[in-house]
């Protein structure tokens, strides 16, 4: 449930859900994020889901905060239909080149190289949000020995198909991108594909990711 | 069947001019994009909204060539394109601070902004700089030849999306016409962009991760536009805002006129292609009455933020937009 609504500025309901980061208030989050993009409401301009957040934006010619957060409140939210849980695996590769941050993370974890990615690939993964750049999946959570923090000073370039941890959470950058997390490899794989509109991103909120440890060569053939 | 032949041959060869009408870029200027109103639905997806940065000024720029107002037009930053037409006569339109030429055979017109200009086979355009100011605008009268998607063409450069194969415009490109308008009448618009220093924002959700002595210099303070700015953000350089609480927040969605302030105490707004999502915290948020003018501070312009109330914001955008409808309605 909604603990509380506040506006974000003039033009957007920020909705709280409660102060922790976990799949049961993710999923309601999700459950609104839904419930909500079914109504097709005009006035809604984006919706966007995080950890244990809704943020609602909308068009201020068409509503303003108090009437649509009258009309957020009196929606019905059902559980029917409720999140598909897609099971996904992703392959990568954990060749040295790729995995930039392995050296440190052993460090900083006090693990072993190999313990770090028998903990990695045993994992499944809950989606809990997409974004930041288009198509990036915010998955978690990794057992509390695999928690590291961000790089000290974040790379300007991050390569396009890191997979890289921080904290309880594993992502995978979908573009060349500046970024701070821990790449532990790479995937050849597609996440966000613009030519399909209806569904540009492999990852949505609610799915399961598992990662499948694939050989250079494996990779390699993936990008022929 | 020629036309499918056509269409065919466009699209194996795409640097083919098969348009009877073009223009061809001969300096693509420092950023210059296709937009419109932009997307929607999609920040989920981790999609901005992006669009046209001065909403105001890129409608004019259509109503004065007869275009809809939200029909794809160019927008430029500082120094504009150099362009050159090709075909029959065509109307179009700049607005914005802008100073630019037109080219004719024998002579050199500096032109207008607000004021549809009729452009006939072999003439040019020189867009050279946006006057204390970033963005403005150039509409063609007519339809341009491009790639939409998700409703859109507004290019966004960093997830490589809409018009342009997502990119900036490149010298030698061209910019295909597929139908010209035909209306024959010059339009016109007495109409000054006026500058404001004072930006007026909403207390964002984490005001109270700052010391009171941060938030008097947040509000009361002058702030320096900085050289890292761009259609994603504008950061901002002045005294540091303490923060108390803590310098990061568990990652939440974003919208443009956020202001957040990371470790180093120095804000950071974002704008029209800013990241969906971010975790530091968020002091305030730019009023939507603002925004229009708040892009056209350039680099090493002060700012200074001044608190309103929700339904003071909500009366200055009915305001701003009111205005903006008069001022498309004087177009006739």
């Amino acid at each position: 449930m909604i603990k509380n609504i506040l506006n974000l500025g003039d033009a957007a309901l920020y909705c709280d859900f409660g102060k922790e980061v976990n799949r049961e208030t993710n999923t309601q989050v999700i459950r609104y994020f839904k419930s909500i993009q079914k109504e097709n409401i005009g006035s809604i301009n984006n919706l966007s889901p995080s950890y244990n957040k809704l943020i609602i934006s909308f068009d201020l010619k068409k509503t303003n905060f108090e009437n649509l957060k009258k009309l957020i409140e009196n929606l019905n939210i059902t559980n029917e239909d409720d999140l598909e849980n897609k099971k996904i695996e992703v392959p990568v590769c954990c060749d040295e080149n790729f995995a930039l941050d392995i050296v440190r993370l052993e460090k900083k974890l006090k693990l072993k190289r190999e313990r770090i990615y028998e903990n990695f690939f045993n994992k499944e993964f809950f989606c809990y949000m997409t974004g930041f750049i288009a198509g990036m999946p915010f998955l978690g959570d990794l057992s509390k020995n695999m928690r590291a923090k961000r790089l000290e000073t974040p790379r300007v370039k991050v390569p396009k198909g890191s997979v890289a941890l921080t904290e309880q959470f594993a992502n995978i950058y979908t573009f060349e991108s500046p970024g701070g997390w821990n790449v532990i490899g790479n995937s050849p794989i597609k996440i966000f594909d613009s030519s399909k509109e209806e569904s540009p991103n492999l990852i949505n909120p609610g799915d399961i990711v598992l990662f499948k440890e694939i050989s250079k060569n494996q990779f390699e053939s993936y990008s022929e | 069947m020629i036309l499918s032949c056509l269409k065919k041959y466009q699209k194996i060869n795409l640097k083919v001019i098969v348009s009877k009408n073009y223009f061809k870029v001969i300096r693509a200027g420092i950023s210059t994009t296709f937009q419109d109103e932009g997307r929607k639905n999609l920040y989920h997806v981790g999609i901005p909204f992006s669009g046209a940065m001065d909403r105001r000024n890129y409608s004019l720029s259509n109503k004065l060539v007869g275009n809809k107002i939200n029909s794809p037009a160019l927008e430029f930053a500082y120094q504009g394109p150099l362009l050159k037409f090709f075909g029959n006569k065509i109307n179009i339109a700049i607005t914005g601070d802008v100073n630019f030429t037109i080219k004719k055979k024998d002579i050199t017109i500096d032109g207008n902004c607000y004021q549809a200009l009729k452009l006939e086979d072999g003439d040019e355009v020189d867009i050279l700089s946006t006057n204390k100011s970033v963005y403005g605008y150039f509409a063609i009268g007519g339809q341009i030849d491009l790639k939409y998607q998700w409703s859109s063409c507004s290019t966004n450069t960093k997830a490589i999306i809409g018009a342009n194969d997502g990119k900036k415009f490149e010298n030698e490109q061209v910019i295909n016409i597929s139908k010209l308008n035909n209306h024959s009448m010059e339009k016109k618009l007495n109409y000054i962009n006026t500058k404001i220093e004072n930006i007026r924002i909403i207390k964002g959700t984490n005001f109270d991760y700052f010391s009171d002595k941060g938030k008097k210099i947040f509000l009361e303070k002058e702030f320096i536009v900085s050289k890292l700015t761009d259609r994603m953000g504008m950061r901002l350089e002045g005294p540091r805002i303490e923060n108390l609480v803590d310098t990061n927040i568990k990652s939440e969605g974003l919208i443009k006129g956020v202001i957040q302030v990371p470790a180093d105490g120095n804000p950071i707004i974002m704008l029209s292609d800013h990241g969906t999502i971010g975790g530091y915290p968020k002091i305030g948020v730019v009023i939507s009455a603002d925004y229009d003018k708040l892009v056209q501070l350039s680099p090493g312009s002060r700012i200074k933020f001044k608190q309103v109330d929700l339904s003071s914001a909500e009366n200055l955008f009915k305001l701003y937009d009111l205005e903006t409808q008069n001022l498309i309605s004087q177009i006739e």
